[in-house]
């Protein structure tokens, strides 16, 4: 297929702005925010565990630094980003197989919107989502490990 | 590679995260369970790094999970820089920038997850 180039007018706002879509299109969004948040984390933990194979010394100085509570908080974040990001994936895994969207039907008039028929899915996605991070938070701030 | 192809290998390395993340997520913040924590203490306590760096199946799978999170999260930000609308050229630089970026990062992690197999031995 020809690869042609489109003009984005909106830039950036285009991007971030849900305008009359539905929540799926904010789900969008915050796929598209939380999958660059754990790629930044992603690439500082590459190097940030690259220290064990200087020894147990470096390893335990990288340790020490990461026991800081604020540090402690923003791994939370980055697993509740996780979290959504991995459940709402799956959603929109599902929805590319064309599973939970319904049946392809003809277009008959007052027609019918598959965002409908996959916000069953949305939801459950959701609720499994929020009690992952609910789970993680306890589990990061009430378990001593 | 076709885009066809770069997408169906992002799906691939989504569902590899999936099951590798998982796994990891459970070995670092469950250690009570004791997967991969011969040692009791904390999931990142040197004893139980050492362990986990010279079994071959945990060596095996960071490897396997880097590639895929690498692969995932780079073609994830080539998708939305090119959502903003870039130049062909532009897209085309910034593919090959992304390729190089991955595999120097895959470069160093590996090296590292190897490394550190040799150090766990030694000690």
């Amino acid at each position: 297929m020809k690869n042609k180039h489109y003009e984005n007018r909106l830039g950036i706002t285009g991007w971030l702005g849900g305008g009359r879509w539905g929540v799926e299109r904010y789900l969008y969004i915050l796929h598209r925010l939380t999958g660059l948040a754990i790629l930044g984390f992603f690439l500082l933990h590459i190097f940030a565990s690259s220290a064990r194979m200087y020894g147990p010394e470096n390893w335990n100085a990288a340790m020490q630094i990461l026991k800081n509570p604020v540090l402690k908080v923003g791994e939370f974040l980055v697993f509740v980003a996780f979290a959504f990001h991995a459940l709402n994936g799956i959603r929109l895994i599902l929805i590319e197989l064309g599973l939970a969207v319904g049946r392809a039907e003809e277009p008959i008039f007052p027609y019918k919107s598959s965002i409908n028929n996959q916000r069953p899915l949305m939801v459950v996605a959701m609720v499994l989502a929020g009690i992952l991070i609910a789970f993680g938070g306890f589990n990061a701030f009430f378990m001593s490990h | 590679m076709k885009e066809t192809a770069y997408w169906t290998w992002f799906i691939i390395a989504a569902i590899v995260i999936l099951v590798l993340a998982g796994l990891h997520m459970v070995v670092m913040h469950l250690p009570a369970l004791g997967v991969y924590n011969p040692a009791s203490g904390a999931a990142t306590d040197w004893q139980n790094v050492a362990f986990r760096s010279q079994h071959q199946f945990i060596a095996f799978t960071y490897i396997i999970l880097l590639a895929a999170a690498l692969y995932h999260g780079l073609y994830g930000l080539r998708t939305i820089v090119f959502e903003l609308g870039p130049t062909k050229a532009f897209q085309e630089v910034f593919t090959v920038v992304l390729w190089i970026v991955g595999l120097i990062l895959f470069g160093v992690g590996a090296y590292a997850d190897l490394a550190a197999k040799s150090v766990g031995r030694v000690l």
